[in-house]
């Protein structure tokens, strides 16, 4: 009980920083790159579901990123369809197809698992190139709508940050009450060890599949936010390197904590800003980075952030302490 | 039609055999660390890269510069593995697979600043007159990089099963605690093994220069592909890694020939999916049980 | 080489900077801000390198001529990485931060197109260097581009194989945003000239042997072969053709007329013919070629500061900045007034043709931008 206050807190503090984080970046850039903050941060929390609580990796995640992303996509742009109705759409088709492949590929482990979510997302990446009629190839697909309630378009960077954010803390939430339930810790028992949970009653093939299909559909729903978002997509956006970036991002974090993908998705995308001022040599910089902070923080961004916090309590309840004695 | 076939089969063969090298790297870390190193790609290009600049800027004489592309390339690796890899003892393997990203990325910007953009060509080892066989060709180039992939190979499967290092290193792939126990220095264990990925990874880079050209940004693709040659060998550092590399080779090449071109990576792909979902545990693995 | 050729863009950078700084001192004005998108790094560098290089050095030479009527111009570049968000973020920052008053570039289609829906809601002009049709057809408002259509350079090649009697071709075309564009147009335009194509290869950008598709395309039925790509992968196209003893003639499309792709190639470059903006051939040119100044100049300039060739690809940002300047004479520093004066710009002599532009025509250029070069004696030859 005391717990679910302290998260309440938590989430409520977290809720109140993006509401307010607007206020003082309006009309400025940096609104703009928030608005794909949000979109990484709902993939590292999809890919964090699966990586961090049920330990099976995913060098394919943009795969779904991106299927969700031409869905509605090509589904607005070429059919007509309205965007809501196509962010559903792509939801519930990437969903089907995750559950389908989910059972051969989640029987794999270890790097056989690596290697075959790896060639999914290759494959997936060469049909958005080769099909030409349909997704525009490699020259990308434009003219995607913006999305709309009745007159009101979602067609400013202020007006997707609400939107993106809102659908992000929502996913957040879930997937830490999903985390603490029953089905989350049969997740983690799966995580130490799959045959222990298997003994204790834990349906693990079913429950992976399921979680995988979770997974796929979140990250489905980035892509549509992101392809009503940006108007335009290409298949260099949702490729290998992206898939990458997406695990880096999980891992950097923090694995397995609520609030390591808003960590890491943060810092892994403003860090490319930040890091303008470098010039050429920003590439460098950004490589060090990444190896110090995994270096120095190996159990990712959050346990650091988590340490700080608990420092900081504990210098302030010994300050309590000394004053009520003093 | 059949001769066809059998210049798809030649250059398949031979692509595939650089995969097989690239992967067999993958392998020898994997096994003595449990690291899936993203960086093997870089020493990739850094063995190509580095024999041109020795070559272009210095003047050296061919052996030359690729000797000390490769020396130099073992000195990145080394120094990679005690800077980055060997300071993090309790990390996860995931948290050193990140490094290994962040590493390659770092490798390939340093690369990017110093020997710019640029692609470039080194010259071929022997001559470039083309060779016919039943109708095929191949260049004497490829006769090289098969001729010295075997080479390495043997090498590679006398080191391991005839020398002590070797026997030691296998040691430690089986069961690292059991390793320590009898004596094996485990941590220079995992040092050699990057000093032979990284040397293997530079010699494959060197020989596919005269054929492929090489630029800082070649390492991405051929290490992806390196990868996928480990896994359908089920990461063994021996002849499993160098049918997958073959096998890899051969159906890119058949794909591009016969079916699409465009779609040649996803028949491949699609092929080892098929592979790994009939047999989850690898081509060349027995089925293990797990331990409990 | 190229590690003197970074130094000496550094040490032009540093000149740059310090020529900047006593210039604010002595000019009270502020300076036109005018922001740069080019992928600087990342698959398409080969562009963006380039034409960030000729920016700047078109900038400086404004600049120490005097500046746009008294006043300074100032270049603000962002790298996009050739990945559209990275695009859509730099541009964000160039229109709301640093407020410029028009951009040049991004150096790809791709970028180009992502970047397209922000400049026209912010009303910013923008001259791309890429080469899609998809760019200015339709016609955007406040969207112009310097880089040929890669139509113009299919129509050249087109015509050189209906003189030559040839109808039935192979193509062999690179799966990125420049093959498949090129692919799109020379399937579409087939018709016209009476070509047949009988084979429909490609190859991706990091692929290292096109022996298979070459193979196929040896055992069919082609007269000649057409690659549409950008370095490296033509060179390796044109080196495995002689290996397997290809014996069609073989056209390169625009992406490789440097002299690199000489280099690259070796002996296997002799006898390729592609069409090319006229950058590369400036001093076989003729006197009355209304070009042949700019060409001549962009040429000398790029050498001395970069101890590099100047390509076509730089030519590109050396136009777009250049039509931007004769805009801003004309017009003023308002992003209003050099649009309308953009659209105004008639018989612009630059690097990539001559530029006409028009309220329905923001490409500017004709077929004329393009000669056909053979390779021969490992040099570039003008074909009549």
């Amino acid at each position: 009980m005391l717990k679910g206050n302290k998260n309440l807190v938590t989430y409520g503090m977290l809720s109140g920083i993006v509401m307010l984080a607007p206020l003082f970046f309006a009309g400025g850039y940096l609104l703009n790159v928030l608005v794909f903050v949000g979109i990484n941060t709902l993939l590292a929390v999809a890919l964090n579901l699966l990586l961090g609580f049920a330990g099976q990796i995913s060098l394919g995640h943009a795969a779904f990123f991106g299927l969700g992303a031409y869905i509605s996509g090509v589904s607005t742009a070429t059919y007509g369809v309205n965007p809501w109705a196509a962010m559903l759409l792509a939801a519930v088709a990437v969903g089907l197809v995750a559950f389908a492949i989910g059972f051969p590929i989640l029987k794999l482990k270890g790097h056989y698992l690596a290697m075959a979510t790896l060639g999914f997302g290759i494959i997936v990446y060469i049909v958005f190139n080769e099909t030409v009629d349909l997704t525009g190839g490699p020259s990308g697909l434009s003219g995607i709508p913006s999305f709309t309630v009745a007159d009101f378009s979602f067609d400013s960077d202020m007006k997707n940050y609400y939107l993106i954010w809102g659908i992000t803390l929502v996913a957040i939430v879930l997937s830490a009450n999903l985390v603490n339930s029953r089905i989350g810790r049969a997740l983690r028992s799966i995580h130490s060890s799959e045959v222990a949970a298997r003994v204790m009653g834990v349906n693990v093939r079913l429950l992976k599949v399921q979680i995988f299909t979770l997974s796929a559909v979140l990250s489905s729903i980035a892509g549509s936010l992101y392809a009503h978002t940006m108007t335009f997509i290409s298949p260099t956006s949702f490729g290998f390197n992206f898939s990458v970036e997406l695990l880096t991002m999980v891992v950097i974090g923090g694995l397995g904590s609520i609030l390591g993908p808003l960590l890491g998705a943060g810092l892994l995308t403003l860090l490319p800003e930040f890091l303008r001022t470098f010039q050429d040599y920003d590439i460098i910089v950004y490589g060090l980075l990444l190896v110090l902070m995994t270096m120095y923080l190996p159990g990712g961004l959050a346990s650091g952030f988590t340490a700080m916090c608990a420092r900081i309590r504990s210098r302030f309840s010994r300050e309590v302490v000394k004053n009520a004695q003093g | 039609m059949a001769h066809q076939i059998l210049q798809y089969m030649l250059s398949g063969l031979s692509t595939g055999a650089i995969y097989s090298l690239i992967g067999i790297g993958f392998a020898i870390i994997y096994n003595s660390t449990g690291i899936i190193n993203f960086a093997q790609g870089e020493f990739v290009m850094l063995g190509g890269m580095l024999t041109y600049v020795f070559l272009a800027l210095f003047d050296f004489p061919l052996p030359a510069a690729m000797g000390l592309a490769v020396v130099l390339t073992t000195a990145v690796g080394v120094v990679f593995e005690r800077l980055a890899i060997r300071p993090l003892r309790n990390a996860t393997p995931l948290s050193l697979v990140i490094i290994t990203i962040g590493g390659s990325i770092l490798i390939r910007g340093i690369a990017m600043l110093q020997f710019g953009k640029d692609t470039h060509a080194i010259p071929a080892f022997s001559s470039n007159e083309p060779l016919t066989l039943a109708g095929a060709t191949v260049l004497p180039q490829h006769l090289w990089i098969l001729g010295i992939t075997l080479c390495i190979i043997a090498v590679n499967r006398f080191f391991f099963f005839h020398t002590i290092n070797g026997k030691a290193m296998r040691a430690c792939s089986h069961n690292r605690r059991a390793a320590s126990l009898v004596g094996i220095g485990v941590k220079r264990m995992v040092l050699i093994s990057f000093a032979i990925s990284s040397a293997m990874g530079s010699v494959a880079g060197i020989i596919t220069a005269p054929l492929t050209m090489t630029s800082y940004d070649v390492g991405i693709m051929l290490g992806l592909k390196g990868f996928c040659a480990a896994i359908i060998g089920g990461m063994s550092s021996g002849i499993g890694t160098v049918f997958g590399g073959l096998l890899l080779g051969v159906l890119e090449s058949l794909g591009a020939g016969l079916i699409s071109s465009g779609y040649k990576d996803a028949i491949a792909f699609i092929i080892l999916l098929l592979i790994l979902f009939i047999r989850p545990q690898g081509l060349f693995r027995k089925a293990e049980t797990e331990r409990v | 080489m190229t590690g003197k050729t970074g130094k000496s863009v550094k040490t032009a950078m540093l000149a740059l900077g310090l020529l900047l700084l006593t210039a604010a001192g002595a000019w009270s004005a502020p300076p036109i801000k005018i922001g740069g998108l080019f992928s600087i790094t990342g698959p398409a560098s080969f562009l963006g390198e380039p034409e960030r290089n000729t920016a700047q050095m078109v900038v400086n030479e404004i600049n120490a001529a005097g500046g746009i009527k008294g006043r300074k111009l100032q270049l603000i570049a962002y790298d996009t990485q050739g990945d559209a968000t990275r695009a859509v973020q730099a541009a964000t920052r160039l229109i709301k931060e640093d407020r410029v008053v028009a951009i040049v570039g991004p150096s790809t289609t791709g970028d180009t197109m992502a970047v397209i829906p922000l400049v026209q809601r912010a009303e910013i002009p923008l001259v791309s260097c890429a080469a899609g049709i998809r760019i200015t057809e339709p016609v955007k408002p406040w969207v112009f581009k310097t880089a040929q259509n890669d139509y113009l350079a299919v129509q050249r090649i087109y015509e050189h194989l209906t003189r030559k009697r040839i109808k039935r071709i192979a193509l062999l075309t690179v799966s990125d945003s420049f093959g498949s564009s090129g692919r799109e147009q020379l399937k579409s335009q087939a018709k016209r000239y009476g070509m047949e194509i009988v084979s429909d290869d490609t190859y991706g950008p990091k692929d290292t042997d096109m022996t298979p598709q070459l193979t196929k395309i040896r055992g069919g039925k082609a007269q000649a072969l057409i690659c549409w790509g950008t370095n490296p992968g033509p060179a390796l196209i044109a080196r495995n053709a002689k290996q397997l003893g290809v014996k069609l003639p073989l056209y390169m499309s625009h992406g490789v007329s440097s002299k690199k792709f000489i280099d690259l190639a070796g002996g296997a470059a002799e006898g390729i013919i592609l069409p090319s903006g006229r950058v590369l051939v400036a001093d076989l040119l003729p006197k009355s070629d209304k070009q042949k100044k700019a060409l001549l100049s962009f040429v000398r300039d790029y050498q001395k500061h970069f101890r590099a060739e100047g390509d076509h690809f730089g030519g590109h940002a050396w136009d777009a900045v250049m039509l931007l300047k004769g805009a801003i004479e004309r017009g003023g520093d308002s992003p209003a007034a050099i649009r309308n004066q953009l659209e105004k710009t008639r018989n612009f002599a630059g690097i990539g043709g001559i530029f006409s532009y028009s309220p329905t025509d923001h490409s500017g250029l004709t077929k004329d931008a393009f000669v056909m070069l053979e390779v021969r004696g490992k040099d570039w030859a003008l074909l009549k």
